[in-house]
């Protein structure tokens, strides 16, 4: 049996597979987002913690995937269900790239413009809704695109404590020493990136070019 | 809560006022014990080098910076009294380059402050059409962005952002600095017909002799943070001051152009 047999036989699964593997992921950059933008703005308006917010970021990025699976096993409410403890650690692993962009993206907006608007009676406020967010959405952009692939990704790893995604074949795969099990996971898995990469590129592209070049 | 941005009957009094007002950053001094007044329908030049504390005065007009020591008074108020946005929304502000904002239109951008200021739609946009011609643009350009205006176009753009809510005092930092010179040059008839018409309080920063001279009421000279005179524009050039003769022969010291 070839791979694309096999990949046909086992339709069904595949498919299921992939809906819950762009599940764990999704839910996961959202919820990075919702916490990792908020905290890159906060830390260009408190500059003193924007080392502690990076560094700490930083470090969560450099545990091995599956070792943070498995600090978080022991927690309580989170690590009863596979899935919930899935969520949060790939939430976890998202944080970095969206709290640095979102950081270097309002800290890259030109000064003048940003004192110009200081300077005509902008608040706080306005000026960031309507000066900083806007002309550094192109940067915060490109950090949800390396968030979403690296959740991606990294949501193969999933499998491994038990939270389904496209991890399985791979795992199950690896068990039976059988490659093409493994590709049934992998190929998915990657085919996913690439979209959401293509995708959001396009999207970051519209944002950071069209009148910001001068 | 939201008091009109118009004091144009205030004229009793000047409308800006530095009472012996410094400013020290970590202990350096930027601007030392600085003493000036500007009247309502005043043009106060500012010339001064780089670095001689002009842009410093500005900022402490609109309370961008407080004084460390001194007073700075806008309408008889001192800066610190005031609400900063308050303030900031009834002066018009103009810089290099017009220092707009790249993601709005021209219309966006001209209308930033009434729109904030809550105007009703149909008057911002009656504003936006008034002042498109008041610095000579065409109505066509209100829905480009900025990086498709030539350099002149954004710096009348600028000005008439500046001039958007009707401020009283305009402060315009080497406003025409960035502009090749044949539009430079329209630009100061037009900025000296325009001020001639909207009796503004106007303190106007450059490096340029020339352009102090035919912009200004007044000329106030600046070096190392500290104001070296303060003269009307006709006693300028026969100050016997020697600092003002350095200036004066820095720009003399060209070749006559007319008689090349």
């Amino acid at each position: 049996m070839n791979f694309l047999q096999f990949m046909m036989a086992n339709r069904q699964q595949v498919l299921d597979l992939t809906l819950e593997h762009i599940t764990l992921a999704g839910i996961a950059t959202v919820l990075a987002a919702l916490v990792g933008i908020p905290l890159g703005i906060l830390i260009t308006r408190v500059p003193q913690l924007s080392k502690p917010v990076l560094g700490g970021a930083n470090i969560i990025q450099t545990i091995p995937s599956l070792a943070l699976f498995g600090f978080l096993l022991p927690a309580p409410w989170i690590g009863e269900r596979a899935g919930r403890l899935a969520v949060l650690a790939l939430a976890l692993y998202a944080l970095l790239p969206l709290i640095r962009n979102t950081y270097a993206g309002i800290r890259g907006v030109d000064p003048a413009v940003v004192e110009a608007g200081r300077a005509m009676g902008l608040t706080d406020r306005q000026l960031l809704f309507q000066v900083e967010l806007p002309l550094a959405s192109g940067v915060i952009v490109a950090g949800v695109r390396i968030a979403t692939v690296l959740s991606i990704g990294v949501a193969t790893i999933a499998a491994a404590i038990g939270a389904g995604g496209l991890g399985e074949f791979i795992f199950r795969g690896l068990a039976m020493v059988n490659n093409q099990v493994i590709l049934a996971g992998a190929i998915p898995a990657a085919l996913l990136a690439l979209v959401a990469d293509f995708v959001l590129g396009r999207l970051e592209r519209r944002l950071g070019s069209v009148h910001l070049k001068s | 809560m939201t008091a009109p941005l118009s004091h144009g009957s205030a004229t009793e009094g000047p409308a800006i006022e530095f009472d012996h007002a410094s400013f020290r950053l970590n202990g350096r001094p930027l601007l030392e014990d600085l003493t000036l007044l500007v009247k309502q329908g005043e043009t106060l030049v500012l010339l001064g080098r780089s670095g001689s504390g002009k842009t410093t005065t500005l900022k402490l007009i609109n309370r961008l910076l407080l004084p460390t020591a001194g007073e700075v008074r806008v309408n008889g108020r001192a800066t610190a009294q005031w609400d900063p946005i308050r303030l900031r929304r009834s002066i018009g502000y103009v810089i290099q380059d017009g220092g707009l904002f790249p993601h709005f239109t021209v219309e966006r951008n001209i209308a930033l402050v009434p729109r904030i200021e809550n105007w009703p739609r149909a008057r911002v946009e009656e504003r936006v059409r008034e002042l498109l011609a008041k610095v000579g643009l065409n109505a066509d350009l209100a829905s480009r962005y900025p990086s498709q205006l030539s350099g002149g176009q954004r710096q009348r753009v600028g000005v008439a952002r500046a001039l958007a809510a009707d401020p009283p005092i305009l402060i315009l930092d080497e406003a025409f600095g960035a502009l090749d010179p044949i539009t430079r040059s329209e630009m100061q008839k037009e900025f000296r017909a325009l001020q001639r018409r909207m009796q503004k309080a106007v303190i106007f920063v450059t490096h340029d002799l020339r352009e102090a001279l035919f912009l200004a009421d007044r000329i106030a000279l600046m070096e190392q943070g500290r104001l070296v005179v303060d003269l009307p524009v006709g006693e300028f050039s026969r100050s016997e001051d020697r600092l003002v003769r350095a200036y004066v022969e820095a720009f003399s010291g060209l070749p006559d152009i007319s008689r090349v």
